[in-house]
């Protein structure tokens, strides 16, 4: 199931030295077109269809129509992802439409404290103990 | 090749890989480099915010022990894990893995990945060591996590994104560094560092998988996982083991969706056409690989066996019957209006399951409009993957810890590979199956802090001569070069009797692999006659792939992926070889030694020797502690 770009929607994130979806594409198949100021997948047969270039689209310009080998047409599945939750609507081939939410996560983003407020507790590099530890295993009081 | 800068960038602890082991060894080198005044440097080929197997998301974390509660104990996962791998695994891995796990899962909540939880606050379990969770963005929250901590430095810890590692840099029996390019821009890179941490995940594409036009691409463990891990550490003369230990997974049939909530939560049931649960026709077949195959929960390669024998059979399609799971939960419920409620509720996470981690298979089901409450869904095995981390178990030999190793599997630091100052987590070491995501970064959590502790015990920089510098950049970036000397001779740019392109690089390499080792087309069976054949096909491409060509950066990247499978893939071959046996039939099966023999309940290791250029097959013996 391939990701592919709609003209019309796709602004080349504006001329940026990186489109969003350049920038994000795990295989790095995401890449612009100079001369028409489109992004376009460069190898369909190689993509993962992980959706990371659809959640993160800025216009919303990219979806995925299933994989030609084995799914019939007339399908989709498009994310709407916001900063808690996402939404999804799933279109089936007869046209029955179902939609579902689910949350993504419970902290806003950027504001991770990595030692998440536990202490370490040693600082021997050989000791077995690792960073938060015991503190974050949760075995004592 | 002139256009192309040489970066050089020095460290103490260089982190090659940007996935879940990656993200856990630059949350916890953090810590530690900061007390002692270390440097970090993290390289990722791609974004880490959705970089590595867990970039689409995970509707489940797979290792979770619960020790807090009592539920489980550290004893009970090694068992399992060793029953479910045939009675090959590493006790002092899997424990040492599964003794800080639940510290991971409990920091990962705290960075805001939603879990679920009961009416009491405990965490839901999918299954006896699985939890679920709203995994969207799973990956998204680790990798800020680890990108915060490497903050935490200052100008001691940095993450480098978009540049491809792929070859060791070793300084006699020492490895001191990597060497890569930017896939973005002429840049060559190479790295200097005290110790260098093999975190670059598993190998796809080394089979042919079972879609060959656009699906291709979705194969189950992720397209860009190449065998980078494997390269790495066989190159710089590490002994390897398990290699023969591939993974098999069976998935929801051509999209490869998960099956676990399925299997496990919904408690669902797979058949044959006929309606046979063929895990209760044909149980008997299981005693034949006790003690193994009569313990509970059945390994999975069994249950895969089981499977494949009534495909052989001709009884197929295969089929989760997902409505009689749902039906039956339904069932038990006797108020009306509360039944019409939990089959909302059982849709909804059926279908975030899939939207979580495999949205292609939420996209197959609407495309065969299949409601999975009214109707079944095809199951089926899908082709070899290498990946130690799930149920495989292929990866570089690594040093156990010195309070649980046997005096043979320690020596030095936790997670060394045989070679000097090379140390390897999650899908890069072997023998300790069952991490997945949690285990994953638990286990670069473990290797990083060991590896800095090598740093803290062998301070002095390290040295990579100009000369050798040279030779890297020479050979690494010899595809462009190649590519430039011949493009003019044909009038297509892949076809030319000068080069190869990387992409048939692989097609052939796939070929090799199915139809010689195992694959999917020759039902996973194979033996001596046929594995030597492959071997033989295979020194051809090793000689090929010196005419490797590329005409881009990206195209580089790709000739040096298929590479790094061409490695994996003949180690590969060596160690089935090597193993006169059949142990593990629902992942291959050697049709000349058809049944599992006790003289082989040891580890199968390989090592290729940097100096002859030669290989060395080991027996390595399994210890209980």
């Amino acid at each position: 199931m391939p990701s592919f770009v709609i003209n019309e929607k796709c602004d080349g994130c504006k001329a940026q030295d990186r489109t969003a979806c350049q920038y994000i594409c795990p295989n790095d198949l995401m890449i612009l077109d100079k001369d028409k100021n489109k992004a376009y997948n460069r190898a369909v047969d190689m993509c993962w269809e992980c959706y990371s270039c659809v959640k993160i689209c800025p216009t919303q310009a990219i979806e995925v129509r299933g994989y030609a080998d084995f799914m019939p047409l007339g399908a989709s599945v498009q994310p709407m992802r916001s900063t808690d939750a996402i939404m999804w609507a799933v279109k089936f081939r007869n046209q029955k439409v179902k939609r579902f939410k689910f949350p993504i996560r419970t902290t806003p983003e950027g504001t991770i404290d990595p030692a998440a407020g536990f202490s370490t507790g040693t600082d021997n590099l050989k000791d077995t103990h690792l960073r938060t530890e015991p503190g974050s295993l949760g075995t004592r009081p | 090749m002139n256009n192309f800068e040489t970066i050089q960038i020095e460290t103490d602890l260089l982190i090659l890989g940007g996935g879940m082991a990656a993200c856990g060894a630059a949350f916890e080198a953090a810590h530690w480099a900061k007390q002692h005044n270390m440097r970090v440097t993290l390289v990722d080929k791609a974004a880490m915010e959705r970089s590595g197997a867990v970039a689409m998301g995970l509707s489940a974390i797979n290792l979770y022990l619960g020790l807090k509660n009592g539920k489980n104990t550290v004893e009970d996962y090694v068992n399992y894990v060793k029953t479910d791998l045939m009675g090959i695994a590493r006790d002092d891995l899997v424990a040492n893995i599964a003794r800080h796990v639940d510290s991971s899962v409990h920091l990962f909540e705290k960075w805001g990945l939603p879990i679920w939880k009961d009416d009491e606050g405990n965490y839901v379990n999918e299954g006896r060591w699985q939890i679920m969770i709203h995994g969207e963005s799973y990956k998204n929250i680790v990798s800020e996590a680890a990108k915060n901590a490497l903050k935490e430095l200052g100008n001691n810890g940095q993450y480098i994104e978009r540049v491809f590692i792929t070859e060791p840099i070793m300084n006699g029996d020492r490895c001191v560094g990597a060497a890569g390019f930017s896939v973005r821009e002429n840049k060559f890179y190479i790295f200097k560092a005290k110790a260098v941490l093999d975190v670059m995940g598993g190998a796809v594409h080394v089979f042919r998988p079972r879609s060959v036009g656009e699906g291709l691409g979705r194969s189950w463990y992720p397209p860009f996982n190449s065998g980078a891990s494997a390269y790495f550490t066989l190159k710089s003369g590490a002994e390897m083991t398990c290699q023969e230990v591939r993974f098999v997974p069976v998935r929801f049939k051509d999209s490869y969706g998960p099956v676990g909530a399925w299997f496990l939560l919904f408690k669902a049931k797979a058949t044959n056409a006929k309606g046979e649960d063929y895990m209760v026709t044909r149980a008997s077949e299981l005693e034949k690989w006790a003690p193994y195959g009569t313990a509970k929960p059945t390994p999975a390669n069994l249950r895969n066996y089981l499977m494949m024998l009534e495909v052989e059979a001709g009884n197929g399609p295969i089929y989760m019957k997902t409505d009689d799971a749902i039906k039956e939960i339904v069932a038990n419920i006797p108020d009306e209006k509360e039944a019409k409620r939990k089959l909302k509720e059982l849709e909804s996470e059926a279908w975030e399951d899939f939207l979580d981690m495999t949205i292609s298979q939420a996209l197959n089901w609407a495309a065969h409009n299949i409601s999975p409450e009214e109707m079944p869904s095809e199951i089926a095995a899908c082709e070899p993957y290498f990946i130690s981390s799930h149920s495989g178990a292929s990866g570089a030999w690594i040093s156990g810890p010195e309070d649980l190793a046997p005096a043979d599997k320690f020596w030095g630091y936790s997670n060394m590979t045989t070679v000097k100052g090379l140390f390897a987590a999650g899908d890069a070491s072997g023998a300790s199956s069952h991490k997945f995501s949690s285990g994953s970064f638990t286990e670069g959590r473990i290797a990083a802090k060991s590896a800095l502790a090598f740093c803290s015990d062998n301070p002095d920089p390290v040295v990579v001569g100009d000369a050798h510098i040279e030779e890297l950049k020479q050979r690494i970036l010899q595809p462009l070069v190649t590519f430039e000397e011949h493009k003019d001779y044909a009038n297509d740019a892949d076809v030319n009797p000068n080069f190869i392109k990387p992409r048939m690089f692989m097609f052939r390499l796939q070929k090799i692999m199915d139809e010689y080792a195992g694959g999917t087309s020759v039902g996973f069976k194979t033996s001596k006659a046929l594995l030597e054949k492959g071997l033989e096909f295979l020194q051809y491409m090793k000689e090929d792939a010196e005419k490797l060509a590329a005409s881009d950066l990206n195209e580089l990247m790709r000739c040096w992926e298929n590479v790094h499978r061409m490695w994996q893939a003949e180690s590969h071959i060596r160690t089935i070889l090597f193993r006169e046996e059949t142990r593990w039939p629902g992942y291959y099966f050697r049709t000349d030694f058809p049944e599992m023999k006790e003289e082989w309940k040891c580890f199968a290791n390989c090592k290729w020797d940097p100096e002859t250029g030669t290989w060395e097959m080991l027996k390595r013996e399994i210890e209980e502690i």
